[in-house]
């Protein structure tokens, strides 16, 4: 059975912006950033990254897209237990292959640092605090420089304070490191200190 | 072989690390087994085997007493309107020795594809014991070389084998026999002929083949002493046996003799294909077994897999969603299935040598094997490379559907899932 969950959509993200996706729950806003991240491809219509066009692209090739030009942070952490914090990180930079392993190590060392969260490297995930957590995540999605950071209400699991922090740090990645971002939130202050917000209903964009 | 991989494979079998060494144990029990009975098994085969095979000639030379094959009236038979009623064609008298024995012999020790040659002189005899007379067979033969191609003296159980060459007139009993007759190392038993010639010989030694039947009739003594039992001169000989160099060649030689030496041969394969298929059958029902254990501890290890895969949901979907491709997981897990394999595998290899080696110290002591004194085995190598082999091949195919499994995993849906 399929269903129609998004209909005519034509969206893009410019290099260094930052956007916000808000709609009311069930209008297909994960669904997009799935088929945006190339994880979902049924869809019909195009997909462009980096100039280069995503349909009938292999499943080792897709895996290669989200690896070096894609950064996913979820609402939930997923960060494995099995390693420590900063192997976690430097997962993604591993498959990626282009740096040394003690070089990668050093990045990913930057990239705890640049989310204040340096001293918890050597730990295991669950060893660290929720918000923390969340914050490897990121560290993790931008391990290997991609070109935009997808987020899925990212700060939905966290409170308050722990959201405002993420949120800083997503603010200081687009003004300082000019990052484009595409994050999905239910928060309309979040949204409204965005560059943009892209308004959904019903799998349409407003 | 990837490191990434390799090391994230790791990483979950320690996670898992009691399950995982109870899958590895599986193999490494199932492979102890497989080497050890097959190594018992072939050890058994060749003990049985040796009973009969090494004390068999691989080519016997002999003289069948048949009718000939040539009948007369075969010969005549051309207009198709004959029909041949003769029925019970008796032999004619021909002796059952080979002619100019000597010179096959000399003709033979001469073959570069000969290890030896033993001349043998079989005579029916009576055993006297009191007013009973008991059926015998009196085997003359070369000690030396019977000892050397046969392993003679290892079946004498008691007295000297060689004095049946210094003693005049001796005789090696077999042990029913000796039994029988109340005989032991030095008395003098009575022998009776085909003719009803009685001769008095002196008992040199006992001989025990491990074959009941066998040791209740069979005697030994020197060529010479058999000839004078027969009244024949010193050239008359009813077998020569021989023992070739490869134990495969031995039907086509025997043709080729039969041919060139005008007598009949028969070769060890033929005279004792029954033992063939003893092996193979006992070796086959080991084999059977080895493997249905193998094949159980595949499924533990399939099962384990399949837990992993199901606790670890979350972690392969992030993988996926950071960029490992359907097969970088299906490897993950396929590495993790071989990890299994070889741990368990080895250390099977090295229990089952071990097992072989405790079973070879078992004592074990049978009247009718008299050179045995611990369980056979046989240390073959190609046990070892087939339990390695399996073992690989078995947690290969183990976990080869789970990890496929894994590798189908749409992240998309764990996401959603949450
Ligand atoms: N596996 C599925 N099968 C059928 N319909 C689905 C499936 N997944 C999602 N949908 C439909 O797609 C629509 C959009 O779902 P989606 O998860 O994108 O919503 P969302 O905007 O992210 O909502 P929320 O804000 O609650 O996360 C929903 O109405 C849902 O019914
Ligand atoms: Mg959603």
């Amino acid at each position: 059975m399929t269903v129609k969950v998004l209909d005519s959509v034509d969206i893009s993200v410019a290099k260094g912006e930052f956007v916000s996706v808000i709609g009311k729950s069930g209008c297909g806003k994960s669904t997009l950033l799935y088929i945006l991240s190339t994880m979902d491809t049924d869809f019909e219509g195009t997909l462009r990254i980096d100039g280069n066009d995503m349909r009938n692209l292999k499943d080792k090739q897709l895996a290669s897209v989200r690896n070096d030009k894609i950064g996913f942070v979820f609402q939930f952490h997923y960060l494995l237990n099995e390693f420590s914090v900063i192997r976690n990180v430097m997962l993604p930079g591993l498959k990626l292959g282009k740096l040394k392993e003690s070089d990668l190590e050093q990045k990913a060392y930057e990239k705890l640092k640049i989310l204040g969260i340096e001293t918890e490297a050597r730990k295991k995930p669950n060893q660290i605090s929720g918000g923390q957590k969340q914050r490897v995540a990121i560290a993790r999605a931008l391990i290997n420089d991609p070109l935009l950071i997808m987020g899925d209400e990212p700060t939905g699991n966290l409170d308050k304070m722990n959201g405002e922090i993420v949120f800083d740090i997503f603010q200081e990645l687009a003004q300082v490191y000019n990052q484009s971002l595409l994050i999905v939130t239910h928060d309309i202050d979040f949204a409204n200190r965005t560059h943009r917000t892209i308004e959904m209903e019903d799998g349409r964009v407003l | 072989m990837n490191k990434l991989i390799v090391s994230i494979s790791i990483s979950l079998m320690i996670a898992r690390l009691k399950q995982t060494l109870v899958a590895a144990i599986g193999v490494t029990f199932s492979i102890t087994m497989f080497i050890a009975l097959l190594s018992f098994m072939a050890g058994l085969n060749d003990l049985l085997d040796n009973l009969i095979l090494n004390r068999t000639p691989h080519v016997r030379l002999y003289n069948e007493i048949l009718p000939s094959k040539n009948q007369p009236v075969d010969i005549a038979k051309g207009t198709g309107s004959a029909y041949n009623f003769i029925r019970s064609i008796k032999p004619k008298n021909q002796p059952i020795e080979i002619r100019n024995s000597a010179a096959v012999i000399r003709a033979l020790e001469s073959d570069p594809r000969v290890l030896g040659v033993a001349p043998k002189t079989t005579v029916p005899v009576f055993y006297n014991v009191g007013m009973i007379s008991l059926t015998g067979v009196v085997s003359g033969i070369d000690v030396d070389a019977e000892t050397r191609l046969f392993t003679f003296s290892d079946y004498v159980v008691e007295g000297r084998p060689t004095d049946l060459k210094t003693v005049p007139n001796s005789i090696v009993l077999g042990i029913g026999a000796a039994e029988k007759m109340i005989a032991k190392i030095g008395d003098v038993v009575q022998v009776t002929n085909s003719t009803g010639q009685q001769f008095p010989l002196k008992v040199v030694g006992i001989f025990q083949s491990g074959i009941q039947d066998v040791d209740k009739v069979q005697s030994y003594a020197s060529i010479s002493t058999t000839q004078k039992l027969m009244g024949k001169s010193a050239s008359y000989i009813t077998d020569i046996q021989v023992k070739l160099h490869n134990l495969e060649t031995a039907p086509k030689l025997a043709k080729e003799w039969s041919a060139l030496f005008d007598v009949d041969a028969i070769d060890i394969q033929t005279a004792n294909s029954q033992f063939e298929t003893g092996s193979s059958v006992r070796t086959l029902i080991s084999y059977a077994v080895g493997i249905t254990l193998l094949i159980v501890a595949g499924f533990g290890i399939y099962n384990i897999l399949n837990m992993m895969i199901y606790e670890k949901m979350d972690s392969i979907a992030i993988l996926k969603a950071t960029g490992f491709s359907g097969s970088d997981v299906n490897k993950v897990f396929i590495y993790i299935a071989l990890s299994i394999g070889i741990f368990g595998g080895t250390l099977g290899l090295l229990c089952g040598l071990g097992g072989t080696y405790f079973i070879s110290q078992i004592p074990f002591s049978t009247a009718s094997l008299p050179t045995v004194k611990t369980y056979p085995v046989n240390y073959n190598p190609i046990f070892y490379v087939i339990g390695g082999v399996f073992s690989i091949v078995t947690t290969y195919l183990a976990g080869y559907f789970p990890s496929k499994k894994a590798s189908k995993i749409d992240p998309v849906e764990i996401i959603r899932g949450k």
